[in-house]
C-alpha cells in the first residue's frame, strides 16, 4: 500500500542537498551544533526534540527521537512525560483561546 | 525460562546462527560485508597486536536467563570448566607476562573451583577481573561472602546492570533481578567496592534494552551515578556501554521482533574505522570452558576456534597465536559501531 509517509524516506533525509546543496549543508551543520552538548545536555535536548516531534506530528521525527532518547538512556516514563508536556502545551494553547471566546461571547451578550 | 539449548531451539546450533549471520538474511540487505569494510581501511586480514587480556569463560551455568545473552547461559547449562583446564590456564599464564585475567561465564562464581582458581591467579600476580552478574551474591547463602572474597583477593568486579530502574532491567534479565542487583551492590559497597578511596573497583556494564545502539558512555554514566546515588545511596566507579551482539538469544530476539534488518543496517551504517582499529579481539585471547581458544567470547559462542595451529590452552603459545588472522563475520559490526564496543565499553 502506498502512503504519503514512507519510513524508508527517513534514511534519505541527508540527500535533500541533491536539489540545493548550500542550504542543506548549512542546515545540517546548524542541526548538529544545536544537538551537541551545551548549556543543556544532549540527553535533555533529545527529550525536547521528542516532545516537539509530537507537537509537529512528524512521524519521521517521532521515529528518530524515540530511538535517540532510548539510546541516550532515557526511561520510558521520561519519554512519555515529555510527550505529556507537548500535549499539555497543545491543550493549554487551545483552552487559553477560550478566554477570547468568553470575551467575545460576553461582548455580544446581554 | 529455558536456554535455547534446553528448549531445542534451532539457534542453539552455532551453524544455524552462522547461516543467519552470513547468509541470505544479511545478503538481501545489500550491505557491505565486514571483511570488505576492513579491507577498505587496510585492516583485512585483521591481525592481533599482542595479548593483554586472558579472558576465561568458566562455563555456561548461570542463575539467570537473560533475554539478550550471547552465551545462552542458564541454570540448565551444565558445561563448566574443570580444575584440570584451569590448571592449564595457570600454566599458560605462568609462561607469559599477560597482565590481566578476565573471568566470565555464565556466572563464573557457580563453578565449584572458582575460588581456588582466583586464589591461584592472584598468586601469579595478575590483575583479575570477575564479571559478576550481581544477583549471584544473593542467590544462595553460600555466595553471600563473595564481596569479602573479592576484596581479600583484590579482584576488580565488573557487573551488568542494564538500566537504573526495575522495569527495563527485569524485562531484560528476569523478574526481580533489579531488586536483587541493588541488594548485591549494597553488599559490595559495604565492603568498599565502588567507594572512593578504597581502591576496590566496581564497574557497571550497560547494554541497550532492545534493538538500538548505546548512547554516549559518559552521559549514561552520569545518569546512572545520579539515580543510583539519589534513589538507592549506591556508588560505583565506571560504566561500560556495550553494544548487543547479534548472536544467540539476542539474534533470536531480533528475528522474532522483526528488528533484524533494521538493527544490522544500524550497525553497518555506524561502522567507525577508529573503532575497528581498536577492537578487543586484537589484544585478547578467549578461552572456552573446555580449553578451546577463540578470538573473543562471541566467536566462542559461534564455535569459531582460532585460525592457528595453537587452538587449545594446553598447547598455549603466545608467539604463534600472535601470527594468526582473527576470524571476522557480520556480527563483528557490533564492536565497530559508533564509539565502538568491547568488554571494557566504548573504544573511541
Amino acid at each position: 500500500m502506498q502512503t504519503y509517509y514512507d519510513p524508508a524516506d527517513l534514511k534519505k533525509f541527508g540527500k535533500i542537498g541533491e536539489f540545493q546543496k548550500e542550504f542543506a549543508d548549512k542546515f545540517f551543520a546548524y542541526y548538529g551544533a544545536v544537538f551537541a552538548e551545551g548549556a543543556l545536555t544532549a540527553r535533555e535536548k533529545s527529550l525536547i526534540a521528542l516532545a516537539v516531534s509530537h507537537t509537529v506530528q512528524c512521524p519521521y521525527c517521532i521515529d528518530a527521537y524515540t530511538s535517540d532518547t532510548l539510546e541516550k538512556g532515557c526511561s520510558e516514563q521520561e519519554m512519555m512525560e515529555a510527550v505529556h508536556v507537548a500535549a499539555a502545551i497543545r491543550g493549554g494553547a487551545t483552552l487559553v483561546h477560550g478566554v477570547q471566546m468568553m470575551n467575545k461571547a460576553k461582548e455580544l451578550s446581554m | 525460562m529455558k536456554s535455547l539449548k534446553a528448549s531445542g531451539h534451532v539457534l542453539a546450533s552455532s551453524a544455524a546462527q552462522l547461516d543467519l549471520i552470513e547468509g541470505d538474511n544479511f545478503g538481501k540487505l545489500g550491505l557491505p560485508s565486514f571483511h570488505e569494510q576492513l579491507g577498505q581501511i587496510g585492516l583485512f586480514p585483521l591481525k592481533p597486536t599482542q595479548i593483554d587480556i586472558f579472558q576465561v569463560n568458566m562455563g555456561k551455568m548461570c542463575n539467570q536467563v537473560c533475554q539478550h545473552c550471547h552465551v545462552d547461559a542458564g541454570p540448565d547449562r551444565k558445561e563448566i570448566m574443570t580444575r584440570e583446564t584451569m590448571q592449564q590456564c595457570l600454566d599458560a599464564l605462568a609462561q607469559t607476562t599477560i597482565p590481566t585475567v578476565d573471568l566470565t561465564g555464565g556466572a563464573p562464581e557457580m563453578n565449584p573451583d572458582f575460588r581456588w582458581f582466583v586464589t591461584e591467579l592472584t598468586k601469579l600476580g595478575r590483575h583479575v577481573i570477575v564479571r559478576c552478574n550481581l544477583t549471584i551474591i544473593v542467590a544462595n547463602p553460600k555466595y553471600h561472602d563473595l564481596p569479602e572474597f573479592f576484596r581479600d583477593n583484590n579482584i576488580e568486579v565488573v557487573s551488568s546492570l542494564p538500566f537504573y530502574n526495575a522495569d527495563k532491567t527485569d524485562r531484560q534479565r528476569g523478574k526481580g533481578v533489579f531488586a536483587d542487583s541493588i541488594r548485591a551492590m549494597k553488599m559490595l559497597n559495604d565492603v568498599g567496592y565502588g567507594v572512593a578511596g578504597t581502591g576496590l573497583i566496581l564497574n557497571l556494564v550497560y547494554n541497550p534494552n532492545g534493538a538500538f545502539l548505546p548512547g554516549s558512555q559518559e552521559s549514561l554514566k552520569r545518569q546512572f551515578k545520579r539515580v543510583l546515588n539519589d534513589e538507592f545511596n549506591l556508588t560505583f566507579n565506571d560504566l561500560y556501554a556495550i553494544t548487543n551482539i547479534p548472536v544467540s538469544r539476542f539474534l533470536d530476539y531480533l528475528l522474532k521482533s522483526g528488528n533484524y534488518d533494521g538493527y544490522m543496517e544500524k550497525l553497518v551504517n555506524a561502522f567507525n574505522p577508529g573503532a575497528a582499529a581498536g577492537v578487543m579481539c586484537r589484544n585478547t585471547i578467549s578461552i572456552g570452558w573446555d580449553g578451546q581458544l577463540y578470538d573473543c567470547d562471541f566467536n566462542q559462542m559461534l564455535d569459531l576456534t582460532v585460525a592457528s595451529p595453537v587452538a587449545h590452552i594446553r598447547d598455549f603459545n603466545a608467539d604463534i597465536l600472535n601470527q594468526r588472522a582473527i576470524i571476522v563475520n557480520e556480527h563483528c559490526y557490533a564492536c565497530t559501531a559508533g564509539a565502538g564496543s568491547s568488554c571494557g565499553g566504548s573504544t573511541v
